[in-house]
């Protein structure tokens, strides 16, 4: 395993946290390392995306700490007021499952929206930075589109520009690839790769493209059952032995994460004397 | 629900409960980003222009026929006793103090407070509320509050167009059609109309009216399930209780404006 190192830029400390009575995490602890692209990922409902919620303060854990850019920042995002949240969010960049665009702005006034919340630039710099963000994710052209008129693979990249167009720190991905093209699947990777290295961010992605995922990625963590069960590079993860791991990666059907839903045995359905079917209640008569 | 176990009732009161408190907080919140909304005097104007600009044809056509109406009926009731060429000031009297404020508050909930709820309730659908607040913009100062000032701007102006067709309306059938003396009718107006009692009286409620609907809708859309189906309902409940609460709050105002 890499050593993740002294410093991570988010530390998740046995955090729990669950919708009511359904556990979602439970007592999870993981580090995302600074510089790095993190890759989360786990079955459906294993809590990638309330990760990546629970680090932007969307939702707060119930218990455990979450530590945020290291030394010079935040112990623990669950305990921030209004102010000190807004205050960290605005160093990260959060790119959502389907874009979420404003769909009534272009292009370019969706990517200058943050840049016009927060800072006070002319219009001429706000227009070369806004092309600037464009430029990197290969839509300098299509400033002029309403998002009803681009496509879903140009949409999340346009949703990225506007991510990374105050220049965060941390930048996640919510399912960057689902529902692309393979050509579109190949180009989000590498962007976010090449995002990643060029403006020294630090990646954090929920995916369910093993190839891709395993291609760009420094550090993969796996969640199951609402724990972490393997974290570290890549090849490592590949070959772990656990049975949790080794369903995920080589993508079975059937293992510790069952194909079915648990219910009556298939014996007591389908063998012996038939049960009787209970009368259907309140009928007239 | 079943109102004989104790729980659900308990349950669903603190549920209103909740709600109201919510409900509360956000109106004082958007009451105190006056100063903020104020600042960014464009997000306002915009507002203004798409509730108020699109809203004026369905007002001023109501307006004119409510006038008309009104010049029919109010001059059967007078001719009775002999005092028709007080059709001015009854049609006047009737709008500004009552009609126009009203009924431009229960048209401006059908028109532009649907619209605000199922705007605000696609933008959570869409996500684009969750996504405003991971950019650390908060989306009650950015979103809500520019509508919310631009609805209570809009209702009074609104309403003083509904008034002021409908007198016109009141007029055309008075005075062209029946052939009340235009003299008399326009000299009663003058004469008979108070600034402060009857003018001023009918602009504080189309200025309540304005709070009372604008932020119905928004809170409406703001609350609603992010589902096609929640979106639907909330935009129905913005019609009802904004219609609902005008009426009610008119004969609270009506009645507190007698004593006085």
């Amino acid at each position: 395993m890499d050593s993740p190192s002294s410093d991570p830029l988010v530390e998740l400390r046995d955090l729990s946290f669950g919708y009511g009575e359904r556990v979602i995490l439970d007592g999870v602890s993981l580090t995302v390392p600074r510089g790095k692209v993190t890759a989360l990922m786990g079955a459906s409902g294993s809590g990638k995306t309330t990760i990546l919620r629970l680090i932007g303060g969307q939702n707060r854990a119930q218990k455990g700490e979450l530590r945020l850019y290291g030394s010079d920042g935040f112990q623990d995002v669950g305990t921030l007021d209004q102010e000190q949240l807004y205050a960290a969010r605005r160093r990260m960049g959060m790119l959502f499952q389907f874009g979420a665009l404003f769909a009534d702005l272009t292009v370019f006034e969706n990517v200058a929206f943050p840049l016009r919340e927060h800072t006070t630039l002319t219009d001429g710099m706000l227009r070369d930075i806004v092309l600037m963000k464009l430029n990197a994710v290969g839509l300098r052209g299509a400033r002029h589109l309403m998002p009803s008129e681009i496509s879903g693979g140009m949409a999340r990249r346009v949703a990225l520009a506007r991510a990374i167009a105050l220049d965060p720190e941390l930048v996640m991905y919510d399912e960057p690839f689902s529902g692309l093209d393979p050509i579109s699947v190949g180009t989000a990777a590498r962007l976010i790769r090449q995002l990643n290295d060029s403006m020294g961010l630090t990646s954090v992605f929920v995916s369910h493209e093993l190839e891709e995922t395993f291609s760009i990625a420094d550090h993969v963590i796996i969640l199951a059952n609402g724990k972490v069960a393997a974290q570290g590079r890549p090849q490592d993860v590949r070959q772990s032995e656990d049975p949790l791991v080794s369903q995920y990666v080589h993508a079975r059907p059937d293992g510790p994460v069952q194909f079915h839903y648990p219910g009556p045995s298939v014996e007591q359905d389908f063998g012996g004397a038939p049960a009787p079917i209970a009368p259907p209640s309140g009928q007239w008569i | 629900m079943s109102w004989y176990r104790p729980s659900d009732v308990g349950y669903s009161l603190r549920k209103q409960l909740a709600d109201i408190g919510l409900g509360a907080r956000l109106f004082v919140r958007l009451l105190l980003l006056v100063g903020p909304a104020f600042r960014r005097f464009g997000l306002i104007r915009d507002q203004i222009h798409f509730l108020g600009n699109y809203s004026l044809a369905i007002i001023a056509v109501s307006g004119l026929f409510v006038g008309f109406v009104f010049g029919l009926q109010g001059y059967y009731t007078l001719q009775r006793y002999g005092s028709s060429e007080a059709l001015g000031l009854l049609v006047t009297l009737t709008l500004v103090r009552e009609l126009g404020p009203v009924v431009t508050a229960l048209l401006f909930a059908g028109r532009a407070g649907t619209s605000l709820t199922s705007e605000i309730g696609l933008m959570k659908a869409g996500e684009q509320i969750s996504v405003m607040e991971m950019m650390a913009v908060d989306p009650v100062q950015r979103i809500l509050a520019p509508r919310f000032w631009a609805g209570v701007i809009v209702m009074p102006l609104l309403a003083a167009v509904f008034s002021a067709t409908g007198i016109i309306g009141g007029w055309v059938v008075g005075v062209l059609m029946i052939g009340v003396d235009a003299g008399s009718f326009w000299s009663q107006i003058q004469g008979g109309v108070d600034v402060w009692k009857d003018v001023g009286n009918g602009l504080i409620k189309s200025v309540v009216f304005g709070f009372t609907v604008t932020f119905v809708a928004l809170l409406q859309g703001f609350e609603a399930k992010a589902t096609p189906e929640g979106v639907s309902r909330a935009t129905t409940r913005t019609v009802v209780m904004a219609s609902l609460a005008v009426l009610g709050l008119d004969f609270i105002l009506t009645a507190m404006m007698f004593s006085l």
